[in-house]
Parts: structure tokens; C-alpha cells; sequence
């Protein structure tokens, strides 16, 4: 069992995620290079936060066209799990893996603090570890955070079970989201972005008193450990 | 020699462009032996400007202690470098960008980040923690609270993107630094011995390479621009601000490092200050050597630059290598990986001349170590101001106080003591989950992954004490340094010192600096933190005249165990709660008195370094023995401000109940240095004081930890929840 971290130029929460599989679970982990044309065998991509390509032109744009992400298509389109978190989450929204958009935090600014979420669907690969409404903390780092998609867009995102995060409520959204919305997965349920940064808050150390993000991992390890490849909803 | 005379006539008097004296024109005539060339003459200005050649300090700089037992590399690189034990190092620095933050907030903070980052992992080093200094004027004031805001957003943009956490710092706000803000920015990293990387060019034939961005002509002359007075045209001067691009520079710290740990390379510089010229002629003159470099072959943005522009650009992102023998693939490969360039420029001489050629025709010819190392050096006349000797006596009933409650609402709202939620919920002060201890504390706490040891980092200055008393200033900037790293657990280690000041031309101004040094001097030596490295800024003045003498302390203290951390705020209800030092009838030079007078005056409060070292002693090793659950040190609106702070993050008050020997006033706003506050059990208390004892300290009980309220005496009765909302909301609430 394995897992790959990639790494695309001016991503900087490569190494924060690698630490909390590598140090803190003993997972096999993998750094991928932005340019490799193909992908070992994995059992979990996660495409991690920072500033890709410089966030130029707009976040996670330039990075879908990176040539890594073709073999991690098809790898989610393969039923395998993918997690972007941040960034990441801005990538695969970018790749057309998850449906909608990001804009501009609705106060122009970077922000970086914890807030609350409610966890909305814990039947996902990431979201395992976790009781239905049960509200957790986690931070938040990022100034293009405001998720956006249309009417159609949103009816189908909650039928479909795939609003996974929310935050708690409007004084916790950090971003001016719509409904909302922290973390989102596909129609299958093996895709999973979300704003906040599980690795931030997987070790005592650094988040007294907070196991939200190790259990975030604990869900997707349990996953592939104990369901193999089969992606249950 | 052969000097192709380039078309530009120089004007009549062409050192007056450069940032030169007419002295240092006929100076030059006369080492040359002959006219200096356009680029020669620019070549000079900006290496002898004070930015690059530090020519107005250095006889007074050189006082400073600058060795000690943990220093690997003290000032002369790009940064200092000490022990950490295990083979591990610490290198880290300070550098201010005033003036290009006076014109353009935004940029000019974003590249002071990208600068001093730069200066870091040049050594070697990874950088993991970013600090900022920041002074502006009244933030009533439109224009301060654009500064603000775009220096602000500056910082946010340019830390954030390249992925290093910022960590901590302070701010001041004072009519003193309106319309000539402060930038001064820290950057802390890690590095095995092994990996020490130094500025040095030697092996004559051995390449010259220019790594990184192409250039460009933006910052072209700034580092004069830096070592001149800010006018009301300054604005004008927005073209000597460089543009950060904190991508490209992410690049190429991986790529750096990589190539550092590669073992390919004799040398590498940063690029800063003067750029091409000063990187090569500081790498030549450490080396012995020469460099000659053809300037046909850097890359370069935009067409048709000329020498002049080519060699005076402070375009970001770039670094000057010299490669190991036959290492020039190496270097490139690895640049290429990281989609930059590398391209060789040039090669190390034995002649020990700055060479440049343009498509081989030579435009300039110096030698390396009368740019480098052979400025002129001055001793500027120094003369103790006159309102140093006018300043009043302050006493408790100088100043107007209707009622405590409101005086300490109002310390906690005034900008300077406030929270800085408002700017560090912009900054990422996570990434890279070390952060321990984060922005608000008394000192930031890094740990180093895989290892027990912790990193304490700290800046402190104030800027008032100084200007009333340069020496007593300097001295108590470094006594709160340490004293804040104690309060986080750690051992002050060494200091890195961003020395802002006015025009040093002015005797006044000369005499605040040469003070202010005395101080830290003094300070350093009895506290054990030699000074590593650091930065000189003069010239900061606007129209109405200079900013208070502000030399800023970034120290850096080491954790032996993380688990040894400590923090400022109350964690349970019913411990007790003990003043270590001892509280005088000081109010001069005290928040309290701005506050509520509008005055900055008095005498600076006493400063006893010996006693000062005894009572971090004493707060040290109580936390080693596990006696102490929280330590604050007493700065800006003294003991009940202090205390307040304690009491925000549980929400957990205090009651306390003690025997006064000065004025009301003192007791509550009085900032006496060398204060600590602590919390512990009560179990605790008979060990704290025996500890307290042997190091010839006296503490005080000052009552105990309770639910919600803070009462202090009969004198304060307030909800925790209303003070700390104003305090979490006066800065917000300025800028609405």
C-alpha cells in the first residue's frame, strides 16, 4: 500500500502532508514530480496546498495542464482516491474532477485562523472517522477560498451527497462560500477537496487538543486497509 | 589599459547622481589614477553608498560583541550562523525595507521578505520561520493606514506564497514614523554544519554564473536610494522599487538548496543591495580574487540595456555561483529543473579586479576589494541633543486618570498594545506545521522536526525609550528580547540588529546612534547573545524630521526539549500568581503616559542587567523544574496590562489582592524592567521560592487565578470578555 504526494512548482504543504503519512502513520509516501507522465501503482494521490505555478492567472489553472495530471485523471476516473486539499482542492475543480469554482475571499484578504466545520456526509473514503453533524475544527490558510457553482449546479451537489464540509455556519465561513460549502467530493465519492488543512491539525503538538485533521487520514487509511480498492458510498 | 568611453557624457557634476561627495569623486580619481567610466562611477556609488559599505557606521558596529561560544559565522555573510548542538545550525537576519515601503507599501514589504529570505538559504540554510518589525505613524491618519495596509498585504503575499510560516513580531504606532514606516523583516533557518555555504570566489578560471530570474530594469540605484533622506518627491523614486515574484523565488530556494547539498559549487550570493556589482565584488574581495564578467551574456527581460543599467539593477530573484571545476552542468541541471536559468557570465581572476566587458570591450575595471572592503570609513561628528537634557520629570500626578477601568480599556484599544489578529490572520503563520507557539506570544516557538529541541524567536524595540535615552533604549531592547524567550522556555542564544535611524549626517542623530550601539553592546555581553549579523538604516526621515532611534532585536533562543515550552496565558483557575522583579515609581517614557497625555517624556525606566539576568535565571529554571505554568514578561502598559494579556486566550481572570509601595498608577501602568509575571500551583510555591532566593531575587504575590473577572485591589473591576473584546477589535475598528 502506498500513497504519492505531488509536488508541482510552488507547491509548499507537499512536506506537511508527507510528515503526517510518513512520520505520523508509517505510510509508505511517495514525492511526485510534477513532471512524471505516469503514476506507480498508489492507493492514494493527494495533491497538496501552496501556491502552484504562483497561483497566476487564477489558482490551480496552470497546474491542470501539468503533465502529471493526466496519469492522476485517470487514476480518479479509475475509482482511486484523490484528496486536494487547498490548492489541491482548487486543482482538481480546475481538471473538471470536482464541479464548480473558486473565487476571491468576498473580503479580498488572505486568511489564515481555525474554524469550525460540520461534517455533512461521513460515508465517504475521507470521512469515515467521523459521526454525521459532528462539528470539528480545522485551519484554514488561503485567500481563494470562496466556492461558487451554479443553482443546477448546487441542487445536484445535495442530492447527490457530495457537500461533505460545510462550515459550521456564516460567522465561521472565512471565504463568503456558497452555502457555506469546505469540502466537496464527485458523484462516486473517491474525489475529495476541501479548503481547510487536515495536516495542520494531526499532531498533538502543534494543535493541542485536536485530532480533526489525523482523522481525516485515519478515514482514508481505514479505507484502503480495510475495503481495498472498492470505493464503498 | 583600453576603456571604451561610453556615449553619455557625464554631466558637471557626476557624482551627485551617484549619492556621492565631491570628496569621494576625487577619492576615486586618485585610487583610479585616472576618470572613472559611467558604470564605474555608478559601480562606486552604490558600493559606497552606506547600504552596501555601511561607511557611517562601521567604526561604531565594530563595537558590538560578536563572538561567543555558539557562533559558526558572525556578520561579514549574508548571514550568521550558530550552534544548536547535533551538528545542527540556526542562520538567521534582519533587514529593513524603509524606504521602498514609504513609496510603494506593497512591494516594497514583499521584496524586504524575498531579500532576507534569500540571505538565508544563500548560507544553506531552509528557512522556516519569518518575523516582522513594523513602525508606522498614527493610525488615525489616512496615508499611514494605506502604509499599513499595503505593508501588510505585502508581507501576506509575498510569505504566504513561498510557503515559509510568519511567525511573530511586533508593531508600534507613532507620530514619530509617519510618512517614513519601518519594515524590518527576520528570516530564521535550519542547516546541518556540513551545508555551510559561503559568498567566496577563488580558482582562478573557474565560472562565474548568474542563477535565478533575468533582468531587468526595476530597482536600478536602489540601495542610493536607500542611503538618502525621503522628500516629498520621493514618490518619484517608485522605478528604484524592485517587484517580487515570490514563485520565481521558491524556485529558486529548492533549486539553491538542492545545489548546495549537491556539492558543486565554491560559492554562491544573493543578489541584493546593488546587485550584479555588489554579489561580484564581495565574492572577489572574500575570495582574494577578481571576477570579470561580460554583460552581453546575462539574461536579461527587456532589450538594449546598457552596462550601467545592467550591473545597477536589484532585480529580484537572482544569485551569483561559482561552480566547482567542470560543475557547470550540474548547476544548470539543476536549475533547469526548476525552470530557471543558468547561464555562465563570467570567470574568477587572479588580478583581484572587477572586470566588466561588454561583448568584450571593457566598460569597467576596478578593483574588487577597494569596492568591497576599502569605502571610506567615517567618524561623524556627534553631539548630545538639547531635548535630552530638557526632558520633565514624570510623576503619578502628571498624569490625568478619572478612572482605572477606563484607563486600562483604554491601554488595551491603543494600537501599539492591542491584538494583531487583524494583520496576522493574513499572514500563514502554519505552513510547514512547526509552528508551536504562534503570532501574540511574548515568543514564537518552532520546533525542528524529527528532533526534541525547539527553536524561541522574538523582535523587540521601543523606539520612545530610545529616543529619550539612546544608551538605556538599546540596552532594554535586548534585556526584553531575552526576557521574552525566557518567558517561552528557551535560552537567548545570539541577536541579529536592524538599526533604523535618521540622517547620520546630523551630529543629534549621529550621537542616538552611537548610544543606541552602547547599549546593546552592554546588554549583549552581560546576556550572553552576541551579535551575529544585522543591518544599518539611515536616512529615515520625512519633511518633519527623523523617526525615534529604533534599533529593532530579532534574538533567537534554543528549547532543549519542546516539552519545556511555555506560554504567557493562565491555564487553570485558583493558581497563584507571583511578580518576579521588582515595581518602582516609574511612569516616564511609559504607554500610559501616551495614552492619556499624548506625551512622550519622563525618564526611561531603570535597567539593572545584572539584575535583569538573575530574574530570567530564576524564571528559567523554575520552568525547568516544572514549577511554572505561565510566564509574561511586563513591556508596554506595564503589570495590568500584562496581566490582562494572561487572562484572554482561557478566559481565565485574576484576582489580585497586593501591598503597594508606589502610586497606584505605578503599580497598574509603571513599565520598571525586568518584571516578570508567573502562575503556578499552589504546590509549587515553597520550590519557586528558594529558587527565587538563590538567585537573589525578590517576588511578590499578587493573588490568584479566577472565573471571568479581573480585579486588581480595589482599583479594577472589569468582565474579561469586555476587555478582551476591545482589545481584539481597536485595530479593526481604525481601519473601518
Amino acid at each position: 500500500m502506498k500513497a504519492g504526494v505531488v509536488t508541482f512548482p510552488g507547491s509548499n504543504c507537499d512536506y506537511d502532508v508527507y510528515n503526517v503519512l510518513d512520520n505520523i502513520f508509517n505510510f509508505d509516501t511517495d514525492m511526485i514530480w510534477h513532471k512524471d507522465k505516469t503514476l506507480d501503482d498508489y492507493d492514494l494521490i493527494v495533491l497538496p496546498g501552496g501556491f502552484s505555478y504562483g497561483d497566476y492567472l487564477r489558482s490551480g489553472a496552470i497546474a491542470r495542464f501539468a503533465d502529471i495530471m493526466e496519469p492522476v485523471i485517470d487514476f480518479a476516473n479509475n475509482g482511486g482516491i484523490v484528496l486536494g486539499i487547498c490548492n489541491g482542492f482548487q486543482i482538481l475543480l480546475e481538471s473538471n474532477l470536482l464541479p464548480g469554482a473558486m473565487k476571491v475571499n468576498d473580503n479580498l484578504k488572505f486568511v489564515c485562523k481555525n474554524v469550525k466545520l460540520e461534517v455533512i456526509n461521513n460515508l465517504t473514503p475521507f470521512t469515515n472517522q467521523y459521526d454525521n453533524n459532528e462539528i470539528i475544527d480545522m485551519p484554514v490558510a488561503h485567500g481563494e477560498g470562496n466556492y461558487y457553482i451554479d443553482e443546477k449546479g448546487l441542487k445536484k451537489l445535495k442530492k447527490n451527497n457530495q457537500i461533505v464540509l460545510r462550515y459550521k455556519d456564516e460567522s465561521e465561513n472565512p471565504n463568503g462560500s456558497l452555502n457555506n460549502i469546505a469540502g466537496i467530493c464527485n458523484i462516486e465519492g473517491n474525489v475529495f477537496g476541501l479548503m481547510p488543512h487536515p495536516e495542520r491539525c494531526s499532531e498533538e503538538i502543534i494543535a493541542p487538543n485536536n485530532n480533526d485533521g489525523y482523522r481525516m487520514f485515519a478515514s482514508i487509511i481505514d479505507e484502503i486497509t480495510n475495503r481495498g480498492d472498492k470505493i464503498a458510498r | 589599459m583600453k576603456l571604451q568611453i561610453e556615449v553619455i557624457k557625464l554631466p558637471d557634476k557626476p557624482w551627485e547622481k551617484e549619492g556621492l561627495t565631491e570628496n569621494e569623486y576625487e577619492m576615486i580619481i586618485k585610487l583610479l589614477d585616472r576618470k572613472p567610466t559611467e558604470t564605474e562611477l555608478g559601480i562606486f556609488g552604490v558600493m559606497w553608498s552606506e547600504h552596501c559599505s555601511y561607511k557611517n557606521s562601521k567604526l561604531v558596529l565594530k563595537t558590538l560583541p560578536t563572538t561567543g561560544q555558539c557562533v559558526l559565522q558572525g556578520p561579514g555573510e549574508n548571514a550568521g550562523i550558530i550552534d544548536i548542538g547535533d551538528n545542527d545550525a540556526v542562520s538567521f537576519k534582519i533587514e529593513s525595507h524603509n524606504h521602498p515601503s514609504a513609496v510603494e507599501p506593497f512591494q516594497g514589504a514583499a521584496t524586504g521578505v524575498g531579500g532576507i529570505i534569500r540571505d538565508i538559504f544563500t548560507m544553506g540554510a531552509r528557512p522556516i520561520a519569518t518575523l516582522n518589525s513594523l513602525r508606522f505613524g498614527n493610525l488615525d491618519n489616512d496615508r499611514v493606514k494605506y502604509l499599513f495596509k499595503g505593508v501588510v498585504s505585502g508581507i501576506s503575499s509575498y510569505g504566504n506564497s513561498i510557503g515559509i510560516p510568519t511567525v511573530g513580531g511586533e508593531i508600534f504606532f507613532d507620530d514619530a514614523y509617519e510618512g517614513n514606516p519601518l519594515v524590518n523583516v527576520m528570516s530564521v533557518g535550519i542547516l546541518d554544519h556540513k551545508d555551510i555555504a559561503t559568498a567566496t570566489a577563488s580558482g582562478v578560471g573557474n565560472s562565474v554564473m548568474v542563477v535565478g530570474a533575468a533582468t531587468g530594469r526595476d530597482g536600478i540605484q536602489g540601495a542610493s536610494f536607500a542611503s538618502d533622506e525621503l522628500t516629498e518627491d520621493s514618490d518619484e523614486d517608485r522605478p528604484a522599487v524592485q517587484v517580487g515574484d515570490p514563485f520565481m523565488e521558491k524556485l529558486l530556494l529548492e533549486a539553491s538548496l538542492e545545489l548546495i547539498k549537491s556539492d558543486s559549487i565554491i560559492g554562491i550570493q544573493d543578489m541584493g543591495a546593488a546587485g550584479l556589482t555588489s554579489s561580484s565584488a564581495e565574492m572577489a574581495s572574500r575570495g582574494n580574487s577578481g571576477i570579470e564578467i561580460d554583460i552581453s551574456k546575462v539574461p536579461t527581460r527587456e532589450a538594449n540595456m546598457t552596462s550601467y543599467e545592467i550591473m545597477l539593477s536589484e532585480s529580484q530573484e537572482r544569485m551569483l555561483v561559482v561552480p566547482k571545476k567542470g560543475k557547470e552542468e550540474t548547476v544548470e541541471k539543476i536549475f533547469s529543473k526548476w525552470g530557471l536559468h543558468a547561464e555562465v557570465v563570467g570567470k574568477v581572476t587572479d588580478d583581484g579586479m572587477l572586470r566588466i566587458l561588454n561583448n568584450g570591450n571593457t566598460v569597467a575595471e576596478i578593483s574588487a576589494k577597494l569596492l568591497a572592503d576599502e569605502a571610506p570609513e567615517y567618524k561623524r561628528e556627534s553631539k548630545k541633543p538639547k531635548y535630552v537634557d530638557e526632558i520633565n520629570e514624570i510623576k503619578a500626578s502628571n498624569i490625568r486618570s478619572n478612572d482605572f477601568n477606563e484607563d486600562l480599556l483604554n491601554l488595551v484599544s491603543s494600537p501599539t498594545i492591542a491584538s494583531k489578529k487583524w494583520v496576522y490572520e493574513q499572514y500563514d503563520h502554519m505552513v510547514m506545521t512547526n509552528t508551536v507557539v504562534g503570532p501574540g506570544s511574548d515568543a514564537a516557538v518552532v520546533r525542528i522536526k524529527q528532533k526534541d529541541k525547539a527553536l524561541a524567536l522574538t523582535t523587540d524595540n521601543n523606539g520612545k525609550y530610545c529616543y529619550l535615552d539612546p544608551q538605556k533604549g538599546g540596552s532594554i531592547a535586548v534585556a526584553e528580547a531575552a526576557r521574552n524567550i525566557v518567558c517561552s522556555g528557551g535560552t537567548p542564544m545570539a541577536i541579529t540588529d536592524g538599526l533604523n535611524f535618521g540622517n547620520p549626517m546630523d551630529p543629534e542623530i549621529y550621537w542616538q546612534f552611537e548610544n543606541c550601539v552602547k547599549g546593546i553592546s552592554k546588554a549583549c555581553k552581560v546576556l550572553d547573545t552576541p551579535v551575529i549579523g544585522g543591518n544599518v538604516s539611515f536616512y529615515n526621515e520625512n519633511p518633519k524630521g527623523a523617526v525615534y532611534p529604533t534599533p529593532i532585536i530579532g534574538m533567537v533562543g534554543l528549547l532543549d526539549s519542546i516539552d519545556e515550552r511555555l506560554t504567557m496565558d493562565f491555564k487553570d483557575e485558583g493558581d497563584y500568581i507571583f511578580l518576579v522583579g521588582e515595581t518602582k515609581e516609574e511612569l516616564g517614557a511609559s504607554e500610559y503616559l501616551k495614552v492619556n497625555e499624548g506625551k512622550v517624556d519622563g525618564k526611561v525606566p531603570s535597567i539593572d542587567l545584572d539584575l535583569e539576568k538573575r530574574v530570567q535565571k530564576t524564571v528559567y529554571t523554575a520552568n525547568k523544574n516544572k514549577l511554572i505554568k505561565s510566564a509574561h514578561d511586563c513591556s508596554e502598559g506595564g503589570l495590568a496590562v500584562a496581566l490582562a494579556e494572561s487572562t484572554f486566550k482561557y478566559n481565565i481572570g485574576v484576582k489580585i489582592d497586593v501591598g503597594i509601595n508606589t502610586s497606584n498608577k505605578a503599580l497598574l501602568f509603571g513599565e520598571s524592567q525586568s518584571r516578570i509575571v508567573v502562575s503556578l500551583d499552589k504546590k509549587s510555591v515553597n520550590e519557586f521560592k528558594e529558587i527565587a532566593k538563590a538567585n537573589n531575587v525578590s517576588i511578590k504575590k499578587l493573588g490568584i487565578t479566577q472565573k471571568n473577572r479581573y480585579e486588581f485591589n480595589n482599583l479594577i473591576n472589569l468582565e474579561i470578555k469586555e476587555l478582551k473584546m476591545r482589545w481584539e477589535t481597536a485595530i479593526e475598528k481604525k481601519l473601518q
